[in-house]
């Protein structure tokens, strides 16, 4: 099909392009930019005026529940969510039930996806079977099978041989590996960030150093190893300064961070709302600001959702007994154009975080409107306010904290290779 | 976005009066004294021949513990049974939590059997809160410990039990001692003597057993028992749990004696009248030696009596402002 997306403020970070102009999608693909392309006739007209066009957002961490966990989400509503929030691929953990340790379920998992035709869903397979911390999983297997990268997620390698063979086996077959660092004894029992909020309220703290000690380890390792690791989901500033430095020393790694640890803090759980229950906990005003400067000085190469959608009941009881996690794909566009509002950065600049950054740390040619790449985009209006409610939500789960706020940006519409997913 | 308001106005209703009992923190001076002052008449009358008043006759208050608990559940029934309540105790620790029914499940359902107050006890943090806010908001809601956050009745019955005694708060330096981490009572007792006015807060621990910056809440820090009881005027004690050994703590029971068990000879480093507290049950020779606990300047039996008394005040206070708000709800609608 050939559309003309006509009057748009196109940005394309990887390209350095910004400017109003029309973009031409054919067959799938992006077709030109500017003018027209010889002989093309529009089969459908997308009006962008006043709107930004943009690549679709890759978000590198969205936990879609199947298999195993459909009371919470499933790839139907998730991929739905998806693509209302403008994301057209998305990297899902393997903290499935079963765990993505065997190509099966990794083939399922993409396959249902490609039933559907919404976002494009990228499994991370287990580094250790069953995520026991064992064993090494099938990497290579499950690689073939369609695995963007390896994790164990939160569970832990306590032994630090086996981390180290998992590292050396992902390296051999230049495999991308995940962490998502927290060492179990120091986080164990804990419910937020240790500090005077916690003190105050009676609440069990994880400490800074249940995520510095598990980086420190894990980038030990990696330097040993010379595997291509990326870091996900940090909270700690002193973490990120870690991954920093190694990454100015030349090792191969990146960090991203959810959109919400730069804008929350644990000051936010006074009063025990369980929708601020999260793991890595919400944390420090000083860790947020040291974030934010981190992601400015490119220390942090991605923005994430990282999206967990809950059933009502897993948050209604006293904060220590609700599961922690909260969605994040429909929220994530406009919790990132926070950023711009508040002076952070440009445009151009947090739609790399959310488009070429995490295409790079993924090793894929995507998140550009480059001619000939997949036309996966994403169209928005930066400046319509609208109100988040539980009734329009397309996520399964209605966990959030900014459920009834008032939020600034919002995605009118969507393509997958070419073909519009989403329309508001 | 999130424009932070105080949480804990919930226990607090649109006349600024008591309708749950939650936590000592964020209530003023005037309703802390209110209380202390109803407290007092009630002490008073557990004296006398007949010990009942009829503030909530018709009323049935449901204790519901989901922690056992002797000591304040029997002071709970019988500060009801004295306002002349019908009283239902609950030891759910055992019961319906094992079958799977969830705590919002088991308060709906003593709801739906017309309840008019429960006292709460439960081992999370934020509870009492929660129910209060998210389950039963038309019931008062007492709260007898929620985790480590807080003890408001015990916290309250100290306060009754020192101002007993030593009359005025601005000029007390009182110390807390011991396993302060873990303890409701701590924080609820901070909060409440920072807003009575005493002079000088001191928390005395080692640091396997404090917090993380406990001086926030407006306390002076003691690793060392001599330093931080010399001059005191109260001296509240708190219970030292067995398990604690176990959980690389502390080293042992003998050296936390030695250390932070309150002696004859330390307690001699406070001021000559300095009184002694304990929120009980007391663990002799752990944290503190017998012939203090059952000494002269020992008040620990005082604050038994007392406990009756404030949980009498607070009940009686908290359904009245309930009974406030529904009337005036009720006017509103029938406008």
């Amino acid at each position: 099909m050939n559309i003309k997306i006509s009057g748009g403020r196109v940005i394309d970070p990887a390209n350095n392009v910004d400017q109003v102009c029309d973009l031409y999608v054919s067959g799938g693909k992006i077709a030109a930019l500017g003018s027209a392309p010889e002989g093309f006739e529009a089969e459908q007209q997308i009006d962008a005026s006043g709107q930004i066009v943009c690549p679709g957002f890759i978000d590198l961490c969205a936990h879609v529940r199947e298999p195993g966990f459909t009371i919470k989400g499933s790839i139907a509503t998730e991929t739905q969510a998806a693509v209302a929030g403008g994301v057209t691929m998305l990297v899902t953990p393997p903290t499935t039930k079963p765990v993505v340790d065997t190509t099966a379920v990794a083939e399922l998992i993409q396959e249902r996806c490609e039933d559907l035709g919404k976002a494009k869903v990228l499994p991370m397979g287990a580094l250790t079977k069953g995520l026991e911390g064992q064993m090494l999983a099938p990497m290579h297997a499950l690689a073939s099978s369609g695995c963007i990268a390896f994790t164990n997620a939160r569970e832990p390698v306590a032994n630090s041989l086996i981390l180290m063979r998992c590292l050396e086996y992902a390296a051999t077959h230049d495999l991308l590996v995940q962490f998502q660092p927290q060492d179990a004894a120091l986080t164990a029992g804990g419910h937020m960030h240790e500090d005077t909020t916690s003190t105050r309220l009676g609440l069990n703290g994880i400490p800074e150093a249940a995520e510095t000690i598990e980086v420190a380890r894990c980038l030990t390792l990696v330097e040993q190893t010379g595997v291509r690791a990326h870091f996900g989901q940090l909270s700690c500033e002193r973490s990120v300064r870690m991954v920093m430095e190694a990454r100015e020393r030349g090792l191969n790694v990146s960090a991203d961070v959810a959109i919400h640890h730069l804008l929350l803090t644990d000051e936010n759980v006074n009063g025990f709302n369980s929708a601020f229950h999260l793991i890595p906990p919400l944390r420090s005003q000083l860790d947020r600001a040291g974030l934010r400067q981190a992601l400015i000085a490119d220390g942090i190469q991605a923005l994430c959702s990282d999206h967990q959608p809950h059933e009502a009941a897993a948050k209604d009881a006293p904060f220590a007994a609700t599961e922690p996690g909260m969605i994040g794909l429909e929220t994530l566009l406009p919790l990132s154009l926070m950023l711009v509002d508040q002076g952070l950065m440009e445009m151009p600049q947090l739609l790399e975080k959310l488009t070429s950054g995490p295409a790079q740390i993924l090793g894929l040619d995507a998140g550009t409107l480059t001619e000939g790449s997949a036309a996966d985009i994403c169209i928005f209006d930066p400046e319509e306010s609208w109100t988040l409610t539980e009734e329009d939500t397309h996520s399964k789960g209605k966990n959030t904290p900014f459920m009834g706020y008032e939020l600034k940006g919002r995605v009118k519409h969507t393509l997958i290779d070419g073909q519009p997913v989403f329309s508001l | 976005m999130f424009e932070q308001t105080d949480p804990n106005q919930i226990q607090l209703n649109s006349e600024g009066q008591l309708k749950h009992y939650l936590t000592t923190e964020g209530l003023s001076r005037e309703i802390l004294t209110e209380i202390l002052d109803t407290a007092d008449s009630f002490v008073d009358m557990g004296e006398q021949q007949v010990k009942k008043v009829p503030l909530l006759r018709g009323k049935t208050v449901v204790n519901l513990f989901f922690e056992s608990s002797t000591r304040t559940l029997s002071t709970f029934e019988l500060a009801a049974k004295r306002l002349s309540a019908d009283v239902l105790n609950l030891n759910i620790s055992t019961s319906s939590t094992s079958k799977g029914e969830t705590l919002k499940d088991t308060l709906m359902t003593l709801e739906a059997m017309h309840s008019d107050m429960f006292v709460v006890r439960h081992s999370d943090s934020g509870a009492a809160h929660f129910i209060a806010e998210h389950v039963t908001p038309k019931v008062a809601v007492i709260n007898a410990g929620d985790g480590r956050h807080a003890h408001p009745t015990q916290a309250m019955l100290d306060m009754l039990t020192i101002r007993r005694h030593k009359g005025d708060f601005a000029p007390l330096t009182v110390a807390i001692v011991g396993d302060i981490l873990h303890s409701r009572v701590a924080r609820s007792q901070i909060h409440a003597l920072r807003t009575l006015g005493a002079a000088e807060i001191r928390v005395i621990a080692p640091q396997t057993l404090l917090p993380r910056h406990i001086e926030a809440l407006g306390v002076r820090v003691f690793t060392n028992m001599e330093q931080g009881l010399k001059d005191v005027d109260v001296v509240m004690m708190l219970r030292l749990q067995k398990e604690r050994m176990n959980s690389a703590l502390l080293p042992s029971e003998s050296e936390f004696y030695k250390l932070y068990g309150l002696s004859p000879d330390k307690l001699a480093l406070a001021k000559p009248d300095a009184v002694v507290m304990h929120p009980g049950p007391i663990n002799r020779g752990v944290e503190i030696a017998s012939s203090v606990a059952d000494g002269p300047q020992s008040l620990i039996l005082d604050q038994v009596t007392n406990g009756i008394a404030v949980r009498m005040a607070v009940m009686s206070m908290s359904m009245s402002g309930q009974a406030t708000e529904k009337q005036k709800l009720a006017a509103a609608n029938g406008e």
